[in-house]
């Protein structure tokens, strides 16, 4: 059989993309000859305003390079605008006069942006935002400087103005209506919209009614643009503008050769034209009497036409919910659906001004209907995909507005939200990949790579804004075989990162160190000591009550509740409750000394007494001896909580402004016994004149007359890095809360080893305090869940020992030298 | 050397021992540390680090190594070598299991007359 010949007049993403689906279905089936207006081949239009900000270059957005077609025998001619269809003779004519017979043809001619007819629109210096040729002017204006006028507020629009300003130009937005993108956002969304736009220094004027584009004195040589004066007489001084008010479809071709057109080019669901042998695709049809703008629904145009061409005579389009994102780095937004108010529509918001977070959800008969995120937008496609499957979403109404996390239990982790969609559910809303094809490809295929995906599934190989959620996918599918390059392993015996062994220890819930082995595909049989001691900290972080310490995973120090010496020896340090102590604890410690030949006594930094250099068979019978007196272990060894230095407050200083020794006293009892992934110091100054030197602990609090000023994050060791101040309470109890939540929150979220100021410097200090200051609820939450695991910590090690635990580590299995000495 | 030559003394049961843990044998030469690997495998090595003398059986056991709980060095139970790019080895004895009892060799211990003897043993 001879191949039939396909003609395709127009090179964009849509003919593009139902070309490579048609040559998967039916290769060989056509000879294809495509015209391309422009002189160049195939490329991602999606991210032209990359290319603009100078994130990308053309390379990196071309989807189809010269290769693709000569390894497809596709005949392409670059800088063919197609000037005549003749469907009688069933042939196409370009500019240059190639005729080119076709069986089949396509009309993929896409749209041309809306030229707003004011005076001086002609000038030299307008231009509109389009395709590659628009970029490459805006690029060459930007690098004289001077200011650019952006006409339009809509999404093309502001990625021009974010680019434009990376290139280094002062830029102004018109925008007619009173609030930007206002198709895609609610007037809320809108302004914080307008907020992010203008702290990147760009000028925003709505209500924006362009006059006339003004121009420089012909008599001085061409004239080009000079500014733009609005209907108010306000004028704006530019050296470039650009028009990004909307596109039409282009249909002129078309409708000359006598197809049907109305706003575009009409079509049926199976995407032919009034002419049975044409077909139409892209911005340029109409559908369902609808043309459309975004890929999602332009690329399942091409899935028909490509399906019907090789013969899939039921392939038929239906419009769906399309969701729209800003491809501005730094601005995440997210809107789908229809959320204009209406007297039988709910909404549910959420807004958080301290992290700039705004959802808005619209409720229809028991369902969602329209969604629009601003700020943090990661749970977007879980609600997308409960907009377009119409769920029912009664009985998560309470908790929906906070995303998959609180619906489906108690994780918030994206990776556990990415593990719950269902197998329907689009990630990539360019390309329309769900998770389930992923997961197909990366089985079948063995992908084990992003660009593996994006090879086989074109998953994130569009916007990218989906690249996030493909790799949680490979992690998921894939586990430990799934070695991004961001994440280091947190040692040899694995590939997995810390985050990752804490996320699957939760969501495979693994309940101890040999099934986390089995289950993360372990390459050693029973860890280093690098994993070890970091796995049995999240075990018992994970699972209070539930988890039993494996004391051989500890090192040393914490298995035998002293810290090792040099010389083999211990030394043994009780707890002094906020750095207060007596004359019958010293007198206890002084009879410990002398009874056991203690060779050294000295005062820590942290306002404990220290006794150096216990032999390690003793230490049950000195911790008995302290214990007796009152005493427990102050954990100067433990990655835990280690001391709460304080000052003496208000009960003896003058300056003193609250009890800072007693709210010490009140923190250590709360906080002491609990693990966390690095030891944790904590210290309260009764003023500000800070004498308990709060501002470089982990934890600190000043008083002050008001109250009590939180802070956290500081370090005086390897590093030395002043406090951050977490917030400021009035009461004890506040600060307590806050001080245990924010010690939880590093509890669940630390890496092990990791102080809380590297903690916070990675996960970010606004989100920490956004979490435990800003969000009470999330607070007591934090707290609830501290407290409940600090009734299976406080239980003194040491009261343990004395009492025959762990006996064995004390002293010697044999004595041979005895032994022999007897014989 | 043949078995003949071995003079096994019991120095206890295998269980006295925690899996991945390590118990002290003090000896006249000092003091040797006695390991049970998680697959129950046992070995005695000097309670000395080669690097700085700390005391092993004060170690993190993985697999068939320990870790120094002083400055991390890596020491295979096997051959008494410091492992990775650590020089250093310590002496190792033998020691076997029967019928649940742990034996070691003291005919070994008494022929290293010329090892220094600890001055402290860390048990």
């Amino acid at each position: 059989m001879t191949a039939r010949k396909l003609v395709v007049i127009g090179n964009g993403m849509a003919p593009g993309r139902a070309l490579e689906r048609l040559i998967e279905a039916a290769p060989g089936a056509y000879d294809v000859t495509i015209f391309n207006a422009e002189p160049r081949v195939n490329y991602d239009r999606i991210m032209l305003s990359p290319v603009l900000s100078g994130e990308k270059s053309f390379d990196e957005i071309v989807i189809h390079g010269d290769g693709w077609y000569v390894d497809n025998g596709i005949t392409l001619y670059k800088g063919h605008k197609v000037v005549g269809i003749d469907r009688a003779a069933r042939t196409v004519t370009s500019e240059h006069g190639v005729v080119a017979p076709y069986d089949k043809l396509i009309v993929a001619t896409g749209s041309v942006p809306i030229v707003i007819p004011v005076p001086g629109h002609q000038l030299a210096g307008v231009l509109t935002y389009r395709d590659l040729d628009d970029v490459q002017a805006m690029l060459l204006a930007a690098k004289s400087g001077g200011r650019a006028v952006v006409i339009g507020g809509g999404l093309l629009g502001l990625e021009a103005a974010a680019g434009l300003a990376e290139q280094g130009m002062a830029v102004t937005v018109l925008h007619l209506m009173p609030t930007l993108m206002e198709r895609q956002l609610d007037p809320a969304a809108g302004h914080l919209l307008q907020k992010a736009v203008e702290a990147r220094g760009i000028d925003v004027i709505t209500k924006a009614n362009t006059k006339a584009i003004l121009g420089t004195d012909p008599a001085l040589g061409p004239a080009r643009v000079r500014g733009v004066l609005l209907e108010d007489g306000t004028e704006i001084e530019a050296s470039l503008v650009i028009m990004a008010v909307g596109i039409r479809p282009n249909a002129a071709l078309a409708k000359a050769a006598g197809l049907t057109v109305n706003r575009g080019i009409v079509v049926d669901a199976a995407m032919r034209t009034s002419d049975p042998d044409i077909f139409a695709l892209g911005e340029c049809a109409e559908a369902e009497g609808q043309v459309f703008g975004l890929v999602a629904p332009l690329y399942e145009m091409a899935n028909v036409v490509a399906a019907q061409l090789a013969g899939d005579a039921t392939a038929a389009f239906k419009a769906s919910a399309t969701a729209t994102k800003l491809k501005v780095t730094g601005i995440n937004l997210f809107s789908a659906g229809d959320f204009a108010d209406a007297k039988d529509r709910e909404e549910i918001v959420l807004r958080d001004a301290a992290r700039g977070v705004y959802r808005r959800l619209v409720l229809k008969d028991g369902t969602l209907i329209g969604v629009v995120m601003y700020g943090d937008t990661s749970d977007g496609a879980w609600f997308f995909d409960l907009l377009k499957s119409g769920a029912e979403i009664a009985e998560m109404r309470e908790t929906l507005i906070f995303g998959p996390a609180f619906a489906g239990g108690a994780t918030q982790d994206p990776l556990a939200a990415v593990a719950a969609l269902p197998d329907a559910a689009e990630i990539c809303g360019c390309n329309g990949v769900c998770k389930g094809k992923i997961n197909v490809a990366i089985d079948t295929l063995g992908l084990t790579s992003l660009d593996d995906v994006r090879a086989h599934t074109k998953a994130s190989a569009s916007c990218g804004s989906c690249t996030g959620l493909v790799e949680q996918l490979l992690k998921l599918k894939l586990g430990d075989g799934y070695n991004a390059a961001a994440v280091s392993p947190m040692c040899p015996c694995t590939d997995l990162g810390h985050d990752d062994v804490r996320r699957l220890i939760v969501a495979k819930e693994l309940k101890s160190i040999p099934a986390l082995m089995q289950a993360l595909e372990w390459k050693t049989s029973c860890g280093c000591a690098k994993c070890r001691p970091a796995l049995n900290y999240y075990m018992i972080a994970t699972w209070p009550g539930v988890y039993a310490d494996d004391s051989q995973s500890r090192f040393i120090n914490e298995r035998v509740h002293a810290n090792i010496q040099k010389d083999g020896t211990y030394s043994v340090v009780p707890r002094m409750w906020g750095g207060m102590t007596s004359a019958k604890e010293l007198r206890a410690i002084a009879d410990v000394v002398d009874k056991f030949n203690i060779p050294a006594v000295k005062c820590t930094g942290g306002q404990r007494i220290d006794m150096l250099g216990v032999k390690k068979e003793d230490l049950p019978a000195v911790w008995a001896d302290l214990n007796a007196a009152g005493m427990v272990s102050g954990a100067a060894y433990a990655k835990g909580l280690r001391t709460v230095k304080t000052c003496v407050g208000t009960d003896w200083c003058r300056f003193g402004t609250q009890d800072s020794t007693g709210l010490g006293i009140k923190l250590e009892k709360a906080m002491w016994g609990s693990w966390t992934p690095a030891k944790v110091k904590l210290a309260v100054s009764g003023c500000p004149r800070n004498c308990a030197e709060a501002t470089c602990k982990d934890i600190g609090v000043i008083c002050v007359d008001s109250g009590y000023d939180i802070h956290f994050a500081g370090a005086a060791g390897l590093d030395i890095k002043g406090t951050e101040v977490l917030g400021h309470v009035d009461t004890e109890a506040e600060a307590i809360e806050i001080i245990c939540a924010l010690t939880q929150l590093y509890r669940e979220q630390g890496r092990y080893l990791e102080r809380i100021y590297k903690w916070a410097k990675r996960v970010g200090l606004q989100v920490i305090r956004t979490q435990v200051v800003d969000d009470s609820e999330r607070r007591r939450a934090l707290y609830d869940r501290f407290v409940f695991s600090q009734q299976f910590a406080q239980v003194d090690p040491w009261a343990e020992r004395v009492g025959g635990k762990d006996a064995h580590e004390f002293r010697p299995m044999a004595d041979l030298a005895q032994r022999e000495a007897a014989e | 050397m043949t078995m003949l030559d071995k003079r096994w003394v019991d120095i206890g049961a295998l269980d006295d021992i925690p899996r991945q843990g390590a118990r002290l044998v003090r000896t006249q030469k000092g003091c040797v540390a006695v390991f049970r690997t998680a697959a129950d495998e046992v070995y005695a090595l000097d309670d000395s680090c080669p690097h700085k003398g700390g005391p092993l059986s004060a170690g993190l056991v993985h697999g068939a190594a320990v870790t120094c709980p002083l400055h991390n060095w890596v020491i295979s139970l096997e051959t008494g070598a410091a492992l990775g790019a650590d020089e250093g080895r310590v002496q190792t004895y033998p020691v076997r299991v029967a019928d649940g009892r742990l034996l070691l060799d003291a005919g070994a211990l008494a022929g290293v007359g010329d090892r220094e003897l600890q001055d402290t043993c860390h048990g």
